[in-house]
Order: C-alpha cells, then structure tokens, then sequence
C-alpha cells in the first residue's frame, strides 16, 4: 500500500472512529436529570 | 386513542436513529461512488459535506421533531404546518413528502431486503459453495428477474416480520431490534473488513492484493482534482442519501422523545456512528475484495450501475475461495449484515405513516401497523411483479432520490427562514448536552441550502457524462438521467428509434408502458396521502385542535 493512501486511510478511520467513540461515550455517560418543566415553548404558527 | 408512545432508553433512540440511517448504501453505494469519483479525492468533499449539510439537517429534523411532539404530532405535515404561520397552510401539503417517501420507498425497499435474508438462508444452506462465478451470477439474476414462490415467499416473510414489530411499538419493538441489529451488524462489519484488509496475492486464489484495492480507494485517481464540481456534487449527494435526512422519518423518532431531552449530542452521536459504518467498514469490505481477486478495471466497470452486482453476484462466489468454514460465516455475516442495515431502515419508514394514523385517526397501534404492512404490500406488488421492466428503478429514483432533495430543501427554507433562525437555534441548544458551535446557525442558514440546492440542480440538469467543467465553460447539454430527460424518457426512447430487432422492440415498448404506469401510481399514492392531510386537517378544525 502507498504511504499517501495508508496516511489518507488511517486518519480518516482514525477521525471517524474517535468521533464516534467520543459522542457515544457521551451519551453513555452524561445523565439524564432535566427540570421537568418545559421552559421553551413557543406558539404555533412560527 | 392518544398516541403515547416513547423510547425507552437513550441509548435506544441513538441505535433506532443510527440504524435508520445506516443501510445497504453505507456498504454498497459510499465505496462505488468513491471509486467513481477519484477514490482519494473524493474523501475531502465528502466529510467538508457531512460537516456543512449532514449535521446541520440532522440537527434540524431531530429539532423539528421534538417540537412537534410537543404538540403531539408525529408525521411532518402537521409538524411542519405547526411551524409556520396559520396563513401559510400549503406547508401541511409540503410535509406530505414525509409519508409519501416512507410508503414509496419502504414498498420497493423491503423487496430488497428480502434478498438479504434469502441469501443468508442460502449462505447457511450452503447453495454457493462449488458454483462457478457464472452460475452464482445467474443465480441473482433469476431471482431478481423471473422471482419464483421463493422470492415471494421471502418478501412476504420480511414485510410480516417488519409489521410484527412494527406493532410492538417503539421501546417494544424498533428499539429491541436497534439494540440487537447495530451491535451484530457491527461485530460482522469488523469480522468482513479484517478479511477484506487481508487479501493476499497468491493465498486463498487472489491474484492481486486489498492494498491494490485501497490504493486505489484512499489516494487520488491520477488527473482527478478536489476542485472538480462532479465529485461535490457526488459527495453531497452520498452524505445526503446515507444519513436518510429528507424522509420524515427523523423528525418521527425525535417527536417521541421527552420536551425535556437533548437533541443536539444525541443527533452527534447516531450521525457520527453512520459515518464509521459508512467510512470504516463499508470502504473495506466490497472494493478491497473484489479488487484482489478481480483487478481494479474490473470492478471500475463492473461497478457503472452501482455496487448491488458486487454485493449479491460477486462476493458470494469471492467467500466460496475462503474454504467451506469461513465462505459460510462470511455469507452469514455480509448478507445478516445487510439485513440488519435493511430492516433497521424499514422500521423507520413504518413509523412516520404509523404515527399519522394514530394521530389524525384514532387507530391503534397495532392497527396502524398492520395497515401500512397492507399498504406497503399492494403498492410494493408492482416492483416485485415488474422488476424486470425497470418498476423497482422508478420507485427508487422518484421517491427514494428526487423526493427527498425537493423535501429536504423545503424544510430547511422553512426552518431557517419561516420558523426563523433565532427561534430554530433555541431549539436546536434546549437542553443539550453538548455546546453546538455558534457558527452552525450560520451555516444552517446559508450554506446547507446552498449545498441542497446544488444536489438539486446536479439532479434536475445534470450535464451529458456527468461533465460540470463542460458547463463551467457554458456547455451544458443534459444527460439522459437528468431529472428533465428521465421525466421525458429521452433515453427509453433513444433506444427504441435506434432498435431494428421485432422482440426487443416490443420489450422496450412494455418497458415504457410500465415506467410510465409506475409513475401514475406514484403520482396516485402522493394525491391520496395530500387527501388524508387533507381530511385530517378537516377533523382537526371540526374538533377544535386547530387554533
């Protein structure tokens, strides 16, 4: 494999994938503890 | 009977929407398109995409989709009238999309994915192992040109087990499916890709290695050139289609969320996670195989037509070369994989169409399932009858390409512009749990309907072999798959005034007919979803829930 194909390969993956990780981990981990009330609300018609 | 329905955990949402998102294209069209479009090069435009069009409208419909489940509608035509002013009461009839596209393309797709699990059972059966490549080939062809009780039987077997599910509802159903079908379909994604970044000249009959495959994927085709408008166009176009962003169906898995749930981290993460299967496993498994067994040429013109010849009628004859053992796993895992990337999709076009029957209908939720099972049946008839005559192609290019661009486009008119920026922004950040960078409510304002319209005339008035630099220098002749010249059928008829021989004649003839047949019923089932709109606009007025 060329060295500029393998360097376009493994930063792309390496990119995608540490992106991924990252906000699934965070949606793992961040808790879900939200006010019940529902402070934005706007009226219909925009 | 109130719609009530909700996910039953985050986790589960984020899966439901990666799921909806990831399909057979992340396998079968991302690597084709890469190799059409001057393999490295074409890696830049499409993630400089993602980041400008693919988050943004991903950030919009999840957006969209929890504000309307605050007024408790769960398909777009009232999610989008809610957003507009009273006056402006087409947008109802624009959110028709949102149903039309699901039905229209769940009809044609769930026949594609019935040939998924008709090949898993034959990968288990072991049918392939000792056919020739020819003989696999036909193989597909038969079954795809002449089906028998087989493919039928298959068919109905998907669409009944989509509907099953379908009536369990969201954290009963779709979302026990996504916890189960994303995982595997990753697990098996790693497993083919190892096997496809491992081809070795000389060893199991290759003649050539993955790395002549990747070379070719991942540096620059000679003369191609990132300043080249074919390949944006091209890479607008895969972000586009793989996020499934322009169907409805987002904005009706958000509608079930909690007011108080984050949209932003949650929109991140499932559009992220299409990205890796798209970008890290699709690109590794279909062109670094067939390359080292078949040579780059090969598959460059044996993958004109798209990527399904190289996923139903090559690897499977490629695994066979594996030894028994691992030829039958990896049939297994490829075609399990594609299955789980199918029907991970189907549910989410179920759900939309569920959704407006529940809310506008009173039905129950079993009801409304069994309902659009019904509906999905008959109109997907024709496509599986007629696939011979090109019924199955129109179903995809008019709703499952053309329709999504036109909605897609109209939404983001209305959220940036009618809804209004500042207040589309406020819902985008409610409750998020991550900070989205401020320059997104520029670039969902400008720039991502800058690209959509640039989808949308690459579409519309695509020049002759897809050449932009001739119209840069002010040639432009449209190609027959414009939309203008397909609408036309310029390249049907093309071919009759050039065709000699009496029975080819007559086929092109039929083949006309059914296209043409194909679009009335299109054209049929868009003014009948616009009539239901219609009378359920009435109801609500009649009833007092429209104010």
């Amino acid at each position: 494999m060329n060295s500029q194909a393998l360097i376009t390969m493994v930063l792309t993956n390496l990119v995608v994938a540490g992106f991924t990780a990252y906000f699934f981990w965070k949606v793992l981990k961040t808790p879900l503890d939200k006010p019940e009330n529902d402070d934005i609300d706007f009226p219909h018609g925009g | 009977m109130a719609n009530k329905e909700n996910w039953g955990s985050r986790v589960g949402l984020v899966l439901a929407m990666a799921g909806n998102a990831v399909g057979l294209g992340n396998f079968l069209r991302f690597p084709v398109q890469a190799v059409q479009n001057g393999g490295g090069t074409f890696i830049i435009p499409y993630l400089v995409c993602f980041l400008l069009m693919g988050i943004p409208l991903l950030f919009v419909e999840w957006s969209m989709g929890r504000f309307g489940g605050k007024y408790g509608d769960h398909s777009t035509p009232f999610i989008l009238s809610n957003m507009a002013p009273k006056k402006q009461f087409l947008w109802k009839y624009v959110g028709v999309f949102g149903i039309f596209t699901n039905l229209a393309v769940a009809a044609y797709y769930c026949y594609l994915e019935s040939w998924t699990l008709s090949y898993t059972w034959h990968s288990i059966a072991g049918s392939f192992q000792g056919q020739t490549a020819e003989g696999i080939a036909n193989f597909f062809n038969n079954y795809v040109l002449n089906p028998g009780t087989e493919a039928y039987a298959f068919w109905i077997l998907c669409l009944v087990l989509n509907t099953y599910i379908l009536s369990r509802g969201l954290s009963g159903g779709v979302e026990k499916v996504a916890k189960i079908g994303m995982p595997l379909l990753i697990f098996f994604g790693i497993f083919l890709a190892y096997k496809g970044l491992t081809v070795e000249a000389g060893v199991d009959g290759a003649i050539f290695s993955s790395s002549e495959g990747l070379n070719f994927l991942w540096s620059p085709t000679p003369g191609s050139s990132i300043w080249d408008p074919k390949i944006w166009v091209a890479a607008a176009g895969q972000i586009f289609f793989t996020l499934s962003v322009g169907m409805g169906s987002i904005q009706c898995y958000a509608s079930y969320m909690r007011q108080r749930d984050d949209v932003a981290l949650n929109a991140m993460s499932a559009g992220w996670m299409n990205e890796f299967v798209e970008v890290c496993l699709g690109a590794a498994i279909v062109i670094p195989i067939s390359v080292g067994y078949f040579g780059i040429d090969w598959v460059i013109e044996n993958t004109k037509n798209g990527g399904l010849g190289l996923g139903f009628r090559t690897l499977p004859y490629l695994f066979q070369q594996w030894g028994p053992v691992i030829a039958l796993i990896s049939g297994v895992f490829w075609f399990g994989l594609l299955f789980f990337a199918g029907i991970t999709s189907s549910l989410a076009m179920g759900t939309p169409c569920m959704g407006f029957l529940q809310d506008e209908f009173k039905m129950s939720r079993e009801k409304s399932a069994w309902t659009f099972g019904a509906a999905v049946f008959i109109l997907g008839l024709p496509t599986v009858l007629f696939f011979k005559y090109g019924v199955f192609d129109e179903y995809d290019y008019w709703a499952g390409t053309i329709s999504l661009v036109v909605f897609a486009l109209l939404e983001i008119i209305l959220f940036a512009w009618i809804f209004g920026m500042e207040k589309g922004w406020k819902e985008i950040t409610a409750y998020a749990d991550i900070k989205v960078p401020v320059v997104f409510k520029f670039i969902i304002k400008w720039v991502t309907p800058t690209l959509l319209l640039l989808v949308f005339i690459g579409a519309f008035f695509k020049p002759e072999g897809n050449d932009w630099n001739a119209v840069m220098q002010g040639r432009w002749v449209l190609d027959d798959g414009s939309v203008i010249n397909t609408m036309l059928n310029n390249g049907l008829h093309k071919k009759i005034a050039a065709t000699t021989d009496a029975a080819q004649l007559e086929e092109l003839n039929k083949q006309l007919t059914y296209i043409n047949l194909s679009r009335l019923l299109l054209v049929a089932m868009f003014a009948t979803v616009a009539a239901m709109v219609y009378i359920a606009y009435r109801k609500r007025v009649k009833e007092g829930r429209w104010s």
